[in-house]
């Protein structure tokens, strides 16, 4: 027997999860002393307001999509992918890499060139934590937290001794080539007499974010492979039985894990930066498990929930430019809302299926007392 | 390299060690729980701020410690209540708590005292002060020498510098952590109630069939946890530095997680590891680059040495880090 009815579990559970996240940061923001209406207020205006305030809530989600998708993927062969963080991190180097000592004769190719570059460092950087957790049995979540600081290790000797150009002060690249800039809204959406997204960095990586989206949905519910890593996910006795390698499961979910949030850096190194710096992917790693976590881990959860973490990101830049909260409120609301959708969700759950189990058996009962009467 | 330059890497070695060793023996009795913990290091930052907070304020360390240990056992709870009660993933609830104290730690301390994150310099009685053991040369006797402390040990004899550079001179947290090593082998290995936490940890079925209650035993567990975890971020804001700064656990929880798995869940290998790892901080610290011949070997290296060491463990290629049984998995009483 159902429990609870689909969209009671799709819906409801994280709408009220994310009420309870909503209801103590707004707590929070009362117990520092400023009013929390206005304060969403100031977020919405800044973040949605101007095309100006999409632009970077868009640059955000794109980078968010990724990570999500990259913890998405994993989660679904129930593995807990902690390490987008390093991933994306060594994908930055890889399309750095990429852009610099390839001369691109058009954007294009060289977005093309990129995301190669990025998906493969991001995948390598997942292969040794999968391969690892599947051949000698070491817990994925520990070695991708140690992998993450070994890639922010790996990131700043790069940056340092090979890759800084020389008498450069900064550990960062140079400026990578005018032939591999990607087009921004700006330069797509600006007509000569008025010009959009002045300024945002959102780019075309926007739309290979949500390219990715689809092919991801397709991949998991639509082709042999991602049935075999749902089967793996869901009992891996089951699959084992079922013909399908645990080993093959744990290994391919990760390398397009991997391989996801390396592609990140198309869009925060290639699209934003167009030189690679120090702590390049600022967190976004960890937001992709708030946002899968959210998302249901279904690519179009992922994608409103992207959505839902860019706008906050952007209004929390303008709530630090405008007010005394600072921008770590965003990370406080993050971790509520990692909490209640992701740990506390039988807190939620468990209430609601009683309400439910209850409800369809009045129903049941009140259909079946009349039958009896007669 | 001269002795006195060993003995001094040494005694930093000890320092760095403390916080380390503290959260480790915290994740040890929770991990032995059965209760997985990657919010070590956000507990710890929780307590670090609370405590500078409170000493700042109130100019007393000791309610500081106090504050911040609160502080801790208030995270502690909300990763029990995530984890025991409502049978939540645990890794999750972990993430969570890492980054709620990386968050609320700034917001908080923004609003209180508004320089930016962090709260003010402790001065006089709101840092632990170190410790003059007898015989040893201390601030005191530089005084009266009027010289600088670190030119009478330089001047003293090799046992006169191990004694009072490297034994000598630490807060009194740091002793508390070595003395901790002892009582947490006695009360797992030697008493009733660490029997049963560690078969809680291995078989809480077992345990439950006992007549034992699993969510007591575990919520001990978590809470003797938060109560480490409070010392030891107690120890890096009022101790080891003057205050708190934003991100002042700087993945030291972390590095702990790794000793717990380097040590393979025993609490004198955990003193072993969290040394091991305090010794490289200490390198990492004062040599930048470390020239060994013609090989260079770079300061990143060295800072990603403790988590390249416990991948090369955890991969099972020098002995095997089996972690307790249980771990990780809520338990539900069979109805």
């Amino acid at each position: 027997m159902e429990k609870m009815p689909r969209w009671a579990d799709v819906i409801l559970i994280p709408v009220i999860s994310l009420l309870l996240a909503a209801i103590i940061s707004a707590l929070v923001i009362l117990a520092i002393g400023e009013n929390p209406w206005e304060a969403v207020k100031l977020m919405v205006s800044g973040a949605l307001g101007s095309t100006y305030g999409w632009g970077y809530t868009l640059y955000y989600t794109t980078n968010f999509i990724f990570t999500g998708l990259a913890f998405a993927i994993a989660f679904h062969a129930r593995l807990f992918n902690i390490g987008a963080e390093g991933q994306a991190t060594l994908g930055g180097l890889g399309v750095a890499i990429v852009c610099l000592y390839i001369p691109w004769p058009h954007w294009t190719l060289a977005l093309v060139g990129a995301m190669l570059g990025g998906a493969v460092f991001g995948a390598l950087w997942a292969w040794l934590p999968a391969y690892l957790q599947a051949k000698r049995g070491s817990h994925i979540v520990i070695t991708t937290i140690m992998f993450n600081f070994i890639a922010a290790a790996v990131l700043n000797y790069m940056l340092v001794n090979v890759l800084k150009p020389q008498g450069a002060q900064d550990p960062a690249t140079g400026p990578f080539p005018a032939n591999t800039h990607l087009p921004t809204f700006q330069d797509m959406f600006s007509t000569a007499e008025t010009a959009l997204f002045r300024g945002a960095p959102v780019n075309v990586t926007f739309f290979v974010a949500i390219a990715a989206c689809f092919a991801l949905w397709a991949l998991i519910w639509r082709t042999r492979l991602g049935y075999q890593i749902r089967a793996h996910g869901h009992s891996e006795t089951a699959g084992h039985y079922a013909g399908i390698s645990a080993t093959k499961m744990i290994v391919v979910a990760m390398l397009l894990s991997g391989g996801l949030a390396g592609m990140m850096a198309i869009n925060n190194v290639m699209g934003e930066a167009e030189r690679l710096v120090l702590n390049a992917v600022e967190g976004a790693g960890f937001i992709g498990i708030a946002v899968a976590l959210m998302g249901r881990n279904h690519p179009f959860g992922v994608f409103i929930a992207a959505l839902l973490f860019g706008f906050l990101y952007q209004g929390g830049a303008e709530l630090a430019l405008w007010t005394d909260i600072p921008r770590e409120l965003i990370v406080v609301i993050q971790a509520l809302v990692i909490l209640f959708t992701g740990a506390l969700d039988n807190m939620v759950r468990m209430p609601l299926e009683k309400f439910f189990v209850a409800r369809a058996k009045r129903r049941e009962a009140a259909s079946v007392s009349p039958a009896a009467a007669e | 390299m001269d002795l006195l330059t060993v003995f001094q890497i040494l005694d930093s070695t000890v320092r760095l060690a403390t916080p380390l060793l503290l959260a480790c023996l915290a994740g040890l009795f929770s991990e032995r729980s059965g209760i997985f913990d990657i919010g070590l290091e956000g507990k710890m930052l929780a307590a670090a701020f609370m405590s500078a907070a409170i000493a700042a304020v109130t100019g007393s360390v000791w309610l500081g410690l106090l504050a911040g240990t609160g502080a801790s056992l208030l995270m502690a709870g909300i990763h029990g209540a995530a984890s025991i009660t409502f049978r939540g993933n645990q890794l999750i609830s972990g993430v969570a708590i890492n980054f709620l104290a990386a968050g609320l730690t700034v917001v908080v301390a923004q609003s209180w005292f508004g320089q930016g994150g962090r709260t003010p310099q402790l001065m006089g009685g709101g840092r632990f002060e170190p410790i003059t053991l007898p015989f040893a040369l201390g601030p005191a006797d530089a005084e009266e020498a009027g010289r600088p402390l670190s030119e009478l040990i330089a001047e003293a004899g090799m046992f006169q510098q191990l004694y009072s550079e490297l034994i000598s001179g630490h807060s009194i947290l740091v002793y508390v952590a070595l003395l901790a090593v002892p009582l947490s082998w006695w009360v797992l290995f030697r008493t009733r109630f660490g029997l049963r936490l560690r078969a809680v940890g291995e078989n809480p079925a077992a345990v439950d069939t006992a007549g034992i209650s699993v969510i007591r035993l575990r919520f001990v567990a978590v809470a003797i946890c938060g109560m480490l975890c409070g010392i030891a971020g107690a120890y890096l804001a009022t101790g080891l530095q003057a205050g708190f700064t934003k991100d002042m656990t700087a993945g030291r929880g972390f590095i702990a997680l790794a000793a717990l798995i380097f040590a393979k869940w025993r609490p004198w290998a955990a003193l072993g590891a969290c040394l091991l790892f305090g010794f490289l901080q200490a390198v990492a610290l004062r040599y930048q680059n470390i020239e060994l011949g013609e090989f260079v070997v770079p300061v990143q290296f060295m800072d990603a040495l403790p988590y390249i060491l416990t991948v090369v463990i955890l991969a099972g290629f020098v002995g095997k880090a089996i972690p307790p049984r249980a771990g990780g998995e809520p338990y539900v009483k069979e109805r």
